[in-house]
């Protein structure tokens, strides 16, 4: 056979031994199989761990609130809102106090009526949680001007 | 003419190649993975419609946990809002995924507006939490063209942000629709149970944020959780069971009607 019928055949030998050496040092040493099948865990094993290293914003400890804010804790421990964590209502917390120094809080009646619009729904909680409706309610007032979200009694109105 | 000497030196050249790539990418361990230990975790989780109430403190507590875009309308987790009417009609909704709860009776039906219902016409309605299933054989996983997401060995369904090609497969496949693209990172993004919290001993931050305890995250490996007890004894389903997925978040007063 002529020299000619082979030099194309040379080229792509070439070509597939450029890609596999491209390919040996771009794909990272944990790339491969790793769990049960090829199907599920063809993956690169450090991103487990890159996923374990994301950093958690929210503590959802109130104990952690407790001792500098031991009159809110006491008082919301009182009330039916101990259900709720302070970051709910405060946001993540993170390194409070020192990252971020301070926790801003939303007064608007949008975070009361997630829950307090009374919605007439049988087949969920939702029915049993004193409601009230947003347009009849004294639509323009902040709900915190006349309930202590840490202790929302009505007999207690602040 | 081909000489016999030729022919030597062509068959050695033509075997070269493909044992030199023989050994650079080895099939055996591509298909027969190494004995790895039996892992004695497989998170799994349990939502309990009954006692949702629709504040979307979960959807809100993830987007922050999770760093999802707050105003942009994706999110890793949702809750949905069916009222059943007296007449049979089916009415669903999640406006922004249920970020600020449900604050009115209105039901959100986007270009077509607000659809009033009547007190006295609602037959059933009720809210039900949604998030990424960590199906046992997960469609998303299997349509990834360069393995960027896997299912780790506990059972969690991971994007690799770095090996992500964009491609939106695993978006197209997956039948709950969990899966977006991420605006920022520019990748595919779906819930994964809080990876970072839940490896740390933590629970994921929906179900820190749910003061009804309408969410519980658990290891079904472990007979003494109790979520492992709720699957055991109690009524449970599971969302499209028939495609095969083999979905891993298990529901507790489920309907029909839930999609």
């Amino acid at each position: 056979m002529k020299n000619y019928v082979f030099r194309p055949l040379y080229v792509i030998i070439g070509l597939v031994i450029a890609v596999l050496i491209f390919r040996e040092f771009y794909v990272p040493k944990d790339f491969g199989t790793h769990g049960e099948s090829y199907m599920y865990g063809w993956h690169r094993k450090g991103n487990e761990e890159e996923w374990k290293a994301f950093k958690v914003k929210y503590r959802f400890d109130n104990e952690y609130c407790k001792d500098c804010h031991s009159d809110k804790y006491e008082s919301l421990m009182q009330a039916p809102h101990a259900i709720i964590k302070c970051e709910n209502c405060h946001g993540p917390a993170l390194d409070h106090p020192s990252d971020p120094p301070k926790l801003v809080v939303d007064k608007g009646r949008g975070l009361c009526l997630r829950c307090h619009s009374s919605l007439p729904y049988p087949q969920s909680d939702r029915i049993n949680i004193r409601g009230i409706d947003p347009d009849k309610h004294n639509p323009d007032m902040e709900c915190s001007m006349c309930h202590n979200p840490h202790k929302p009694s009505l007999e207690g109105l602040k | 003419m081909i000489t016999r000497r030729d022919l030597i030196k062509v068959s050695i050249a033509g075997a070269a190649v493909p044992l030199a790539s023989a050994k650079i990418i080895s099939a055996a361990d591509t298909l027969f993975p190494e004995r790895f230990e039996k892992q004695n975790i497989r998170w799994v989780f349990i939502v309990d419609t009954k006692k949702c109430v629709g504040c979307g403190m979960c959807v809100k507590a993830c987007k922050d946990e999770n760093e999802v875009p707050y105003d942009a309308n994706i999110t890793r987790t949702w809750v949905e809002r069916y009222v059943l009417t007296k007449d049979g009609q089916v009415f669903a909704d999640s406006p922004k995924g249920a970020r600020d709860g449900f604050t009115g009776k209105k039901i959100d039906r986007g270009e077509k507006g607000f659809h009033d219902i009547k007190d006295e016409e609602i037959q059933k309605a009720f809210f039900v939490p949604k998030l990424c299933n960590q199906c046992e054989s997960p469609p998303c996983v299997q349509v990834c063209p360069v393995g960027a997401t896997y299912k780790t060995e506990d059972g969690v369904v991971l994007v690799d942000r770095k090996w992500c090609i964009g491609c939106g497969y695993c978006i197209m496949a997956c039948p709950y629709g969990v899966r977006f693209f991420h605006p920022v990172h520019r990748v595919a993004e779906k819930c994964n149970f809080c990876y970072h919290r839940i490896t740390k001993g933590m629970k994921t931050a929906c179900v820190e944020a749910c003061p009804f305890d309408a969410r519980m995250i658990g290891n079904i490996k472990d007979p003494d959780d109790p979520v492992t007890k709720i699957i055991q004894n109690e009524r449970i389903a599971v969302l499209k069971e028939e495609y095969g997925t083999n979905p891993q978040v298990y529901y507790l007063g489920m309907s029909k009607e839930v999609r």
